[in-house]
């Protein structure tokens, strides 16, 4: 029976639990039991409260029998990023620098979630404050890819991902600065969303960088992860950059398929990658083009530049975002004759060498003297980048590109090449320099078993016409 | 207008001075988020996760304090404009973010200038939002934060509105500087934007200074006076300020740019740090905060609704009266004097007797103005002016008029006026000076000294029965009649 709970979507455990086939505590049990299975094996949690999920699941078990109608994630177990606010649990970035820390206030996801009654498992693993791209870079644990232990789960939201894959739970909700959605579901073969920027209120994400941070979904199948992105989507006014468009109905036009839907294929993004994913992509082409999809060659050269500039945009955001831990009101403190001294010991000790990387590259970037070479240049390049994208949506609905160049690296293989390690987001820095959404879906296997992602690219607010070419790759991989 | 004699700070030198001035934003909650902004409550408790800089939270722009920048704008004759908020970065215990949302290249106001009684038009720079920072207590040490034992934050401040208003460096001397203050506080009083009181903070003031041989045109080096929280302090510290820079340059020291602090105790400037070593701000772009667009709508809207402010009434006056001291000037121009005055002025009352009348009757009796309108006012005047009350019953009659609210003319009957009484003191005038022919041609031929021996004759004969006022009053009118007469 456990097995079977965990086979069912979204949709599906609705049904059983509306017909009372199931129970919300049977399912949280399930789960539990997976966790006890599986956690000691990959390590997803930072933390984890199934007594509570329980007393939750419990409860709901109770407003059913009274007839109350429940929302739309009602029993379904979910997990967190570790960087989103949450009252019932610490929030750590995966940071010492914030061992501890209970944040007096929900983020606005977590409020919606909840809302909805989905069930919050625990806080999952990531990279220090979001930076990195194999969940190495944690203060606490080591993530480790369902699909091979010796392998890294991607990053940054590689402990949502590697949850959600490993069957933990059913979706997880991630942060995407570079591809910190899409890589990891990439790389541990279940889909990942990064909405337009705006479409996801941000309020109680532990900012990374701000002008690219998005909220998004991962979840196992394109119709779960559509869900949950409509219920996480829509204006907040406690985020001035929250768009004021209301969240798009995805789920009801999920099968509308591509028929005369035009594609670009981004040949040198394609390019970039290894053989084996441009094999994965080409399947996934093919599965469009059979559905009616009018794919065409395109190359972008522009997107290439991409890289440098968010190595100059985002750790310059993260190094002032980040300033305000400083040991004065809350998490790490260490002690120190002046003020100033304090601060420098706790950031000193509190931050892990990647952070403290960025933190530098970024104060460097926005220095008197070097801000209009590094900052303004890398801001035009950000605009080239928009500019290409535009250009390309005048031809074509949707772009197609890998979501990483490889599958999944060893553990520890890429640590000693930062440089190295920022090639991994190559393909997915372009949407969030443009704000514009982007979908990875699995698409097969290479020859050692791990999962290749393919990456969907839209327009701003085209979230509806790229849940429904993930679905058309979905249905057409299966 | 009446220029000013400009002092320097020694002989041959010249005082250049810009100032920062800080005012607190009296909107209804704090720029950021929906704490109140209120003065005065117990620390930490109007707080919220936005306030406190807690990880996670987002700056959400108050549209009032927008709307009281763009006021103080127009008022300043600034451009308004598309501005963008950036970021300030540096560390410091009362900021919780480290670092300030402030505006930097493009500020909400820019390019405007204040004119002041002198007549002086001091540049504004700009005028550009931002937010304040916590409050530290030092406790211990002597109060400062390098040598405290610890120290307490209270972050109520943290997150209040800021305009900051950065004046040109036009203004040449302390006195200049506190009447630039003293101006510009009227203005943002007058718009609503702040309640002006330097004492709680809600004005604040920075001034940068530098000294020059008069004559020389380029600027040298300055310092920066932090946080002179009174008019008092502002040109104490200037004049201290000038004064030792002066010394050092004809000692041939070396002047290094600075920021200094007034140490009002002992009445000296001392060092805070040495510009070289502070921080590099490294402002960039606010990107939690998109730019702040005003509709040109909105902004037309608010400069109708703009109040009338000094330097209309000073022009309006110069129009009527150009001779006019700036004492009386001042006293006559206040909100409380003005629309008696503007309303003898639309009246056509003489206008050096409407001036008169306000600034010495009208003033002593604002505080029990009662029943005294504006148009009261008025009527009494008109009966002065045509000459059927004397001065020492005007006054009697403005007070009366305040306490009782019965009709002018009732009054007058009331307190025994009549019109004959001004005749009668007239006629009693044109008595005596019949007498004394020859000093009364003189008077007319305009030797003022002879009025006094005329008014010694006129009160000699008729003693306590009419007043001296009333008597000059009397004798004025005859000689204007009779000089009417032979012209």
């Amino acid at each position: 029976m456990n097995d079977e709970i965990l086979d069912w979507g979204i949709r599906e455990l609705q049904r059983r639990l509306e017909s009372a086939e199931v129970s919300a505590v049977e399912v949280l049990e399930a789960y539990q039991e997976q966790i006890a299975i599986q956690e000691p094996e990959v390590d997803a949690f930072l933390s984890l409260d199934l007594e509570a999920a329980r007393r939750r699941a419990s409860y709901q078990d109770e407003r059913r029998a009274r007839g109350e109608r429940l929302g739309r994630l009602a029993g379904v177990p979910v997990v967190l990023k570790d960087n989103l606010c949450t009252i019932n649990f610490p929030t750590t970035a995966a940071s010492k620098i914030l061992d501890g820390w209970v944040p007096p206030y929900n983020a606005t996801v977590v409020d919606r979630l909840d809302e909805e009654d989905a069930i919050v498992l625990g806080k999952t693993n990531l990279d220090e404050f979001a930076m990195g791209s194999s969940t190495e870079n944690s203060a606490f644990k080591i993530t480790r890819n369902p699909h091979d232990l010796d392998r890294v789960p991607g990053g940054s939201s590689g402990g949502s991902a590697a949850a959600v894959a490993s069957r933990m739970a059913l979706a997880g909700l991630g942060s995407d600065t570079g591809g910190s959605i899409r890589q990891p579901a990439a790389l541990t073969g279940i889909v990942g969303l990064k909405p337009t920027y705006g479409r996801v209120s941000r309020y109680g994400l532990l900012a990374f960088a701000s002008s690219l941070d998005q909220i998004g979904p991962l979840a196992a199948s394109v119709e779960d992860t559509a869900l949950v992105a409509e219920c996480i989507m829509g204006h907040d006014p406690r985020d001035a950059t929250s768009l004021q468009e209301a969240p798009p109905q995805l789920l009801g036009s999920l099968s509308q398929g591509v028929q005369g839907i035009r594609i670009g294929v981004v040949t040198n993004l394609i390019e970039a990658a290894n053989p084996e994913v441009q094999a994965g992509v080409e399947a996934a082409i093919q599965a469009l083009a059979r559905a009616g999809a009018i794919v065409e060659e395109v190359a972008l050269k522009e997107l290439a530049y991409g890289l440098a500039a968010y190595y100059v945009v985002a750790p310059a955001e993260a190094s002032s975002n980040l300033a305000r831990y400083d040991g004065v009101r809350y998490g790490l403190r260490e002690p120190g004759v002046t003020v100033e001294e304090m601060m420098i010991a706790t950031r000193t000790k509190g931050f892990g060498p990647e952070v403290k990387r960025r933190i530098m590259l970024g104060t460097y970037a926005l220095s008197a003297g070097y801000y209009d070479a590094f900052y303004v240049t890398a801001q035009r390049v950000r605009t080239f980048v928009r500019e290409a994208f535009a250009r390309a949506y005048v031809s074509f609905d949707l772009l197609i590109a890998p979501t990483s160049p490889t599958t999944a690296f060893r553990i520890g293989e890429r640590s000693n090449d930062p440089v190295e390690m920022y090639r991994s987001d190559v393909c997915t820095i372009p949407s969030n320099l443009s704000g514009d959404p982007a979908i990875s879906v699995p698409a097969g296997v290479d020859a050692d078993g791990l999962p290749i992602g393919v990456q969907l690219l839209g327009p701003a607010l085209s979230e509806q016409v790229l849940f429904r070419a993930a679905f058309v790759i979905e249905e057409g991989l299966h | 207008m009446s220029s000013r004699t400009i002092a320097g700070p020694a002989r041959g030198w010249e005082y250049v001075i810009g100032l920062e001035v800080h005012t607190e934003l009296r909107t209804a909650t704090k720029l950021f988020c929906g704490c109140p902004n209120a003065f005065g409550e117990e620390p930490n408790t109007s707080i919220c996760p936005v306030c406190l800089g807690l990880p996670g939270s987002l700056p959400v722009m108050n549209a009032q304090a927008v709307d009281f920048a763009i006021r103080v704008g127009l008022a300043l004759n600034a451009t308004i404009q598309r501005s963008q908020f950036h970021r300030k970065n540096y560390f410091y215990p009362d900021m919780p973010k480290d670092f300030q949302i402030s505006q930097y290249d493009v500020p909400i106001n820019a390019n405007g200038h204040l004119e002041l009684p002198s007549g002086a038009v001091i540049g504004i720079e700009r005028a550009h939002l931002e937010e304040d920072t916590g409050k530290l207590v030092h406790r211990g040490g002597g109060g400062r934060i390098e040598s405290a034992e610890y120290s307490l934050i209270d972050y109520n401040r943290s997150g209040v509105p800021l305009l900051e208003i950065v004046s040109a460096p036009d203004i040449r001397d302390p006195e200049e500087a506190k009447e630039y203050v003293a101006e510009l506080r009227s203005i943002l009083v007058a718009v609503g934007a702040s309640d002006g009181r330097m004492e709680e903070g809600s004005l604040r003031v920075d001034a940068n200074v530098s000294v020059r041989p008069v004559g020389e045109t380029q600027m040298r080096t300055r310092v920066e006076i932090k946080n002179l929280n009174s008019l008092r302090s502002l040109t104490r510290a200037l004049e201290f300020e000038g004064r030792r820079q002066v010394q050092l340059y004809e000692d041939g020291e070396a002047m290094l740019q600075q920021t200094r602090f007034w140490d009002e105790a002992r009445a000296v400037t001392g060092a805070l740090r040495l510009k070289e070593e502070a921080n590099d701000y490294r402002y960039f772009p606010e990107p939690d905060l998109p730019p702040v667009a005003p509709d040109p709508l909105v902004i037309e809207a608010r400069r109708s609704e703009l109040p009338e402010f000094l330097s209309t009434r000073r022009a309006q006056l110069a129009d009527v009266l150009p001779e006019l001291s700036r004492d009386l000037r001042e006293t006559v121009i206040t909100d409380e004097c003005w629309p008696y005055l503007r309303a003898a002025l639309d009246a056509n009352i003489t206008p050096h007797r409407a001036v008169a009348r306000c600034a010495n009757e009208l003033v002593a009796l604002l505080d029990e103005i009662g029943a005294l309108s504006p148009s009261r006012f008025v009527e009494v005047l008109a009966l002065e002016d045509e000459g059927k009350l004397g001065a020492s019953q005007v006054k009697v009659l403005l007070r009366e008029a305040c306490l009782d609210p019965l009709a002018i003319p009732e009054l007058v009957a009331k307190l025994g006026f009549t019109a004959s009484d001004a005749d009668a003191v007239k006629a009693m005038v044109a008595e005596v000076v019949a007498s004394c022919t020859q000093e009364w041609s003189r008077y007319l031929a305009g030797d003022e000294k002879v009025a006094g021996f005329l008014l010694g004759q006129v009160m000699r004969r008729y003693g306590r029965q009419i007043s001296g006022s009333d008597a000059r009053q009397a004798l004025t009118r005859l000689a204007e009649e009779a000089r009417a007469e032979s012209s």
